[in-house]
């Protein structure tokens, strides 16, 4: 598009237009740093999310909040049968609050397919089946397992559930701008997303040892928050991405990234004298569907999700 | 196309101005509040009866947000200041976290609102009451905080529709599930298996899973017994 054209034209009608951009060019200034980055990033937003306002309240969603909420519900099912075989895998979870939390979790994955499909309607995806996914990580036996014992070891499927959450929650967190154009589907992924990080919180508690055991300052680990990339998580060989950066980096940093909205918080707010990790772990980041994929591959049988 | 696009482009323009009639209320109403304390003495005294008036714009949204974790963080730090005598070397540490990253969130706003921040021209920020918690003992604590942080996660998920700008919807999806992690820990602490329990996670009908949402109104109402003044989100509440 041809921007000052446009600007022109716009003088026709509103011959205020170059005052308000120059003021609103003043007004950036003085938000600083993170004004100029928040206003450089908007626009192409501003303008889909304009498109898809005017179009896409009626029928059909529009594709790009189907693809959305399409990716979601598949991460759903991964999540859903992950829990479904473990909670239905005699003597592998001790009964008592383990038990408990994950077929609460497992009961709440199932809720998010079918709060998925009910936005969705005919625009869903065909129900997955629980063959399409291998949580051992072989792929269905064609290559070695990454967690061979993730369904006869507690601690493992604990592992490997926290890295599913992760994964969710920066998922989600990557989607949610792109539902802007209806609100009732943003508040509804936003609840879902919350939903996910309550859920990796507490598997974060679980595998510490339980929630009395704080992990800051004390050498237990993991935290209930991300802290740094966490030593690339709870299996660096197979889970560092989930806490890597996507792609594009500067979009999609990784978990450890201190800079929020074009500013260094580690070194604008050294006065505090609080720990490095602390920058990192008050914000968790987005993570690009590409990179989600890839993550959830591991776990999938055959090369699409 | 170009017609599609200048309409946005307009829109856009137009929503700024009100965007910028609409900071400047808030700067006023800043100005009314230290109205009550008189011209020649800028006394750092808040006028109880002012009240505080949130925009109908995005920094109206971002105010509030700052608001919230302007009181989480002075929760937190009244905590770290003064442990209950119960509590152990890890609920100290975790508490510890906690201010931490409330703080961070605190002055991160801060610096994203910059001159737009509703308490800029407040010589001193406002005082938070926490006189309805109980807060000398570990029990007490955890229940404050469940509390707060449930508002915090629900206040957020009420707000990124009211969002209109994508970059600042991003940047508060990065706090709320922060602050999801946080309910889900210190709900644990209250009540051992509450992390996701039908209090905060529907149980039922076609939001059956999802988190809580709260309106600004709901929540102002929420939060009010710790904050000196009276919270108007009618502004809030014309956003879609």
């Amino acid at each position: 598009m041809d921007i000052l054209k446009l600007i022109s034209d716009i003088s026709k009608v509103d011959p205020e237009v170059y005052d308000r951009l120059d003021s609103r060019r003043r007004v950036f200034k003085s938000l600083g740093g993170v004004g100029k980055t928040v206003a450089a990033a908007a626009v192409p937003g501003f303008l889909s999310s304009m498109f898809s306002k005017a179009y896409g309240q009626t029928g059909a969603l529009p594709q790009g909040i189907a693809d959305i909420l399409n990716f979601a519900l598949k991460l759903e099912y991964l999540e859903y049968y992950f829990y479904k075989k473990g909670v239905a895998t005699s003597g592998l979870i001790p009964a008592g609050p383990g038990l408990t939390a994950l077929t609460q979790i497992r009961d709440d994955e199932q809720k998010h397919i079918a709060a998925l499909r009910g936005v969705l309607g005919s625009q869903a995806i065909a129900e997955l089946p629980e063959s399409a996914f291998d949580f051992t990580g072989s792929k269905g036996g064609t290559r070695a397992p990454l967690f061979a014992d993730v369904y006869s070891n507690y601690q493992t499927l604990l592992a490997v559930a926290q890295s599913l959450e992760d994964t969710g929650v920066r998922a989600y967190k990557g989607g949610a701008a792109g539902l802007m154009a209806n609100d009732t589907i943003l508040t509804a992924a936003l609840n879902i997303h919350s939903v996910e990080a309550r859920h990796a919180s507490h598997l974060r508690t679980m595998r510490r040892g339980g929630p009395t055991v704080a992990g800051a300052g004390t050498g237990a680990s993991p935290k209930s928050w991300i802290s740094g990339t966490d030593g690339g998580g709870a299996a660096p060989a197979a889970t560092a991405a989930i806490y890597g950066a996507g792609n594009p980096a500067a979009s999609f940093p990784a978990e450890s990234n201190v800079t929020q909205g074009g500013v260094n918080l580690q070194t604008a707010l050294a006065s505090f004298n609080f720990p490095a990790a602390a920058f990192s772990e008050a914000f968790d980041e987005p993570l690009d569907s590409a990179t989600v994929t890839a993550i959830a591959l591991n776990f999938v049988v055959g090369n699409t999700l | 196309m170009s017609d599609s696009v200048s309409t946005s482009f307009l829109g856009r323009t137009l929503r700024r101005r009100s965007f910028l009639r609409v900071a400047g209320a808030t700067a006023a109403s800043s100005a009314l509040v230290l109205a009550g304390c008189g011209d020649d003495t800028p006394t750092p005294v808040v006028n109880t009866t002012s009240s505080l008036v949130f925009a109908n714009s995005d920094l109206g949204v971002l105010n509030f947000a700052y608001l919230l974790e302007q009181l989480e963080a002075a929760f937190y730090q009244k905590v770290v200041d003064n442990f209950p005598s119960d509590f152990t070397a890890e609920d100290k540490a975790a508490c510890i976290d906690l201010r931490d990253h409330e703080v961070i969130h605190r002055e991160f706003l801060k610096y994203a609102l910059a001159s737009n921040a509703y308490d800029v021209s407040l010589s001193t920020p406002l005082i938070f009451n926490f006189s309805s918690f109980t807060l000398t003992t570990r029990a007490g604590v955890y229940a404050a905080a469940r509390t707060l942080e449930d508002v915090g996660v629900a206040a957020y998920n009420g707000a990124g529709k009211l969002l209109t700008d994508p970059a600042y919807l991003k940047l508060l999806a990065k706090l709320a599930s922060v602050e999801a992690r946080h309910a889900a820990f210190v709900r644990e602490q209250v009540q051992p298996g509450s992390f996701a329990a039908s209090d905060v996670i529907t149980a039922t009908g076609p939001l059956a899973g999802l988190d809580t949402v709260k309106t600004p109104a709901e929540v102002a109402v929420l939060i009010a017994p710790f904050v000196p003044v009276p919270l108007v989100t009618d502004g809030l509440m014309t956003l879609s």
